[in-house]
Parts: structure tokens; sequence; C-alpha cells
């Protein structure tokens, strides 16, 4: 219904205001999230420090659950909007695996096309749901991470307190992954960035 | 005050005004003003955010008290940390503190008294004989540490609430707090003191406390991590006063709970 009022936009206000605090959110997070991982660095190598944020492991901590609070609620807002929204099944319905195979083959012979933005085409849903699934995984991991005496069905579920640091490492490589290609799309179609600026 | 002006300035501002009022009228211009609105507001908050580094670490260290309340209302007196076999315990387990292993107090045990202080009925000192004496229980918890390693260990010790009731403690205040032989100090919140797994631990492995793992006496908490779990304990103390920590003081969350 507040897409009916909007009929000139791309993207409806409250998108685009979720996507920049989301994307500020996942940037503060991963970048704390380097300097905490850097205390041991488990996975047997470390981040450049300049690229961390925080200055030592207590700031970094200080970031990471500070920008926590703006991904939950960013998540929760999203979900609820798209819910009553009915954005799931306009933009990201109907989805399928033939579907993306053929618009990723589209996309390397430069046939996608770009004409109506209003659209996803398949890669574009299935790259979105991912990382809206990685956030997901991210969180709940990182839950287990924070407090996994209160939370026992979700540490079990994300395999005891080292399976969560594994899985929160992976889901954060991941969305690493994603915004590297998510960015150089976007850079390669300006004219999305504008939109999911100013909504045209 | 337009009288004030000269004839010809007030033209001028006719015609500026005029031109700002077309301005405003054209939809696209107007988008470009609201734009340029938008992105100068924004480049100005990260600008007072990066020159003003004070004001982020005000803003940080708020959300984390915050974060204390926020992790005190999802603390949970029933839910228990994980208990694991004798065979899953870490070896070696590391040793971790603010300064290297040959720094590690020395702490004389026939001397050695426990301090009480604070909102505590019975203050008289403890000397160790007398603790060992109270009853003993055991756990093999999981130590995580905030810097991002877990390892599992067997503490064995006196329940520390049990223990707190013995000597009087007014268990109505908010915090307990500890003062440690190598200058290291920490607080509690009085829910977690009264947590079941919360011993006051003088042995590892079934064997009297080494040096390195705080003898005479650590704090065992499988809830919060380790910065949390004080070594050496030299008094314990009973307040509701904040009284910080050693790290946290610097910046790790008060709260520490995992
Ligand atoms: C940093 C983490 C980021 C995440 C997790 C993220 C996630 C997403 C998601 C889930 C959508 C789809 C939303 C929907 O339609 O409901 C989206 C759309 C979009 N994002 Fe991002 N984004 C991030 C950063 C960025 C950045 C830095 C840019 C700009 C360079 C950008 C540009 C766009 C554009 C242009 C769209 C419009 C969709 C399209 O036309 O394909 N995003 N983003």
């Amino acid at each position: 219904m507040a897409e009916e009022s909007d009929k000139s936009s791309v993207h409806p206000w409250w998108l685009r205001m979720v996507h920049w605090m989301n994307a500020a959110g996942v940037i503060i997070l991963i970048l704390s999230g380097w300097q905490i991982y850097n205390a041991t660095g488990f996975m047997g190598f470390k981040f450049p420090r300049e690229v961390t944020l925080g200055r030592w492991l207590g700031g970094g901590i200080q970031w990471h659950f500070a920008a926590m609070w703006l991904l939950w609620g960013v998540a929760v807002f999203y979900l609820v909007m798209a819910t009553v929204t009915g954005r799931w099944q306009r933009k990201f319905w109907p989805v399928s695996i033939p579907g993306i195979f053929r618009d990723l083959k589209a996309t390397f012979t430069g046939k996608l096309s770009h004409t109506d933005l209003r659209i996803y085409n398949y890669v574009q849903k299935a790259a979105y749901l991912f990382v809206m699934l990685d956030i997901t995984v991210l969180i709940l991991s990182g839950l287990v991470l924070w407090k996994n005496v209160q939370f026992p069905i979700l540490r079990m579920l994300m395999f005891g307190y080292e399976g969560a640091r594994l899985i929160h490492f992976v889901a954060m490589v991941a969305m690493c992954g994603f915004i590297v290609v998510h960015v150089v799309m976007a850079l390669l179609v300006p004219k999305t960035i504008k939109a999911m600026l100013w909504g045209r | 005050m337009d009288r004030k002006l000269p004839p010809e300035v007030a033209r001028d501002k006719d015609a500026i005004l005029k031109e700002a009022n077309g301005l405003l009228k054209d939809p696209g211009k107007r988008r470009l003003l609201g734009n340029v609105l938008t992105l100068g507001g924004l480049s100005l908050a990260t600008g007072i955010l990066i020159r003003d580094e004070q004001s982020v670490k005000k803003i940080l260290q708020r959300i984390s008290r915050f974060n204390d309340g926020a992790q005190a209302a999802l603390f949970d007196p029933n839910d228990m940390a994980p208990e694991y076999p004798r065979s899953d315990i870490s070896n070696p387990f590391p040793y971790n503190a603010f300064y290297p292993l040959a720094k590690v107090p020395k702490v004389d045990g026939d001397s050695f008294r426990l301090q009480l202080a604070g909102k505590i009925a019975d203050k008289r000192p403890w000397d160790l004989p007398a603790l060992y004496a109270l009853p003993q229980v055991s756990q093999v918890t999981r130590h995580i540490c905030v810097e991002g390693w877990s390892a599992i260990g067997e503490w064995g010790g006196v329940v520390f609430s049990d223990f707190l009731k013995r000597i009087g403690a007014d268990t109505t205040c908010k915090y307990v707090g500890f003062k440690c032989a190598d200058g290291y100090h920490t607080s509690i919140d009085m829910p977690t003191a009264l947590h079941a797994q919360t011993i006051l631990a003088f042995t590892f492995r079934g064997h009297t406390l080494p040096t390195w793992y705080g003898y005479p006496m650590k704090l065992r908490m499988p809830t919060k991590l380790g910065y949390k779990n004080p070594k050496h304990i030299t008094e314990i103390f009973v307040t509701n006063d904040h009284p910080g920590g050693f790290w946290e003081d610097q910046g790790y969350n008060w709260f520490g709970g995992s």
C-alpha cells in the first residue's frame, strides 16, 4: 500500500532508508568484527590494522555491539515492511534455479535487460535472497557468541559455541563476497544507484 | 526593515526571492535541492563525528551501559552453561593475564586472609584451611575469552551463593566487587553472583589452583567472559555503588556475560 502512493519511485522511501542504514550497519560490523577477530586470529591470519575499526579490541567490541542493534532493528523493520507491503511476492517471486542460470548466462553475454529497474532479474533475486539469509545466519550465530548460555537451542543449532564462531566467520566472508559483487554490479549500471538513493 | 535598503538592493532582493520561489516550484530542482541538503547534512554529521572522537566514545560507552541492562534483562538464573566430560578438558589450558607469566603474584598461603567488606554482616577474615573445610563442588565448563578463544577446564570450590549467605552478605545489593593480589579488580551483578554455577574456586583439575591460574582462589563463572572471572582474590565486597573494573573502565563491556 505504501508503494501505491509512491508510484513514480522505483524503490519506496522505506526501502531506500533501510538499505543505506543496513549498508552502514553491515560495514561497521565487518570492520569492527575484523578488529575483534585480530585479538586471536583463530583462522591463522590477521586483517591489516588500517582497515579495522575501533583502534583496539575494547573499541572494536563497543562498535560491534552498538551496530548490532542497528542491524537487528533494520532486519526486523525490513521483514515487517516487506511482508505488509507484499514486497516478497512482487519482487522476489517467482524465483527458480533454471531462471537463475538463464539470467546468469545472459549477464555474461551482456544480454541482461535493465530497462525496468522495478523488476529484478533472477540473478538479482537470488543474490538478495541469499544476502538476507546470510544476515539471518550472522544475527543468529552472533547471538550465540554473545549470549550462548541464554540461547541453548540456538547454541545447539550452531554446533556449540566454537561452531557458532566458525559459522559467524564464514557468513562474514560470504557477506564480503556479496558486497564486492553487488557494488561492482551497481557501478556498472549507475542508474540503479541513483534509484536506490533518490527513488528514481 | 525594507526602508533601510537602497532601492537597487531592494530590487535585487525581490529578484532573488522570485528566482528562489521558481526554483522551489520546479519539482526537478526541488528534488535537487533536497538531495543537496541531505548530502550536506550527512557530510556535516560525519564530519562532526570524525572530528569529535570524544563524543563518539561517549556515545559508544552509553550504548555499552545500555547493553549491560539488556544482558541483565536476558539473564535467566535457571539457564545453565553446558558442562562437559573430563575427557574434553583442554590440555594445556591457556595462561592469560595483563602481564607475562614471570610476573604472576606469589601469595603466601599460610599468612593469607581473605578480607570481606561492604554490606556483609560477618566481616571476619577467612584463612585458607577454613575455606577448604566448607562443602566443595566441582564443574567442567568452557572458559570463554573476550579475545576470541575458549578452553574447557575443571574448577572446584564452594558455591558462591552459599558462601555469601554464610557471611551474611546483603544479597539485595546490586554488586559484588573483587580486589586481587596482582592489582586486578572487577565486579559483577548480584543475580550472577547467586547463579548456581558461580563458584569460589580453590582447585583446578582436582589440585590446588596453580599460581598462574589464580592461587589462592578465583571466582569461576561459566556465564561470564574470562576478564569477569578474577584470579588471586584478596578481598570481596558487597555494594550498591557501581565498582567498575580493570578492563571495564578501559572499555570492555561491564556485564560481560556469555
Ligand atoms: C554493505 C552491505 C549491503 C547490503 C547487505 C546490501 C543489500 C541489498 C539488498 C538486500 C537489496 C535488495 C533490497 C530489496 O529490493 O528489497 C539491495 C539493493 C540495492 N543495493 Fe545494496 N546492499 C549493500 C550495499 C550497497 C552499496 C554499497 C551500494 C552502492 C554502491 C548498493 C546498491 C544497491 C542498489 C543500487 C540496489 C537496487 C537494486 C537493484 O536495482 O539491483 N548496495 N542491496
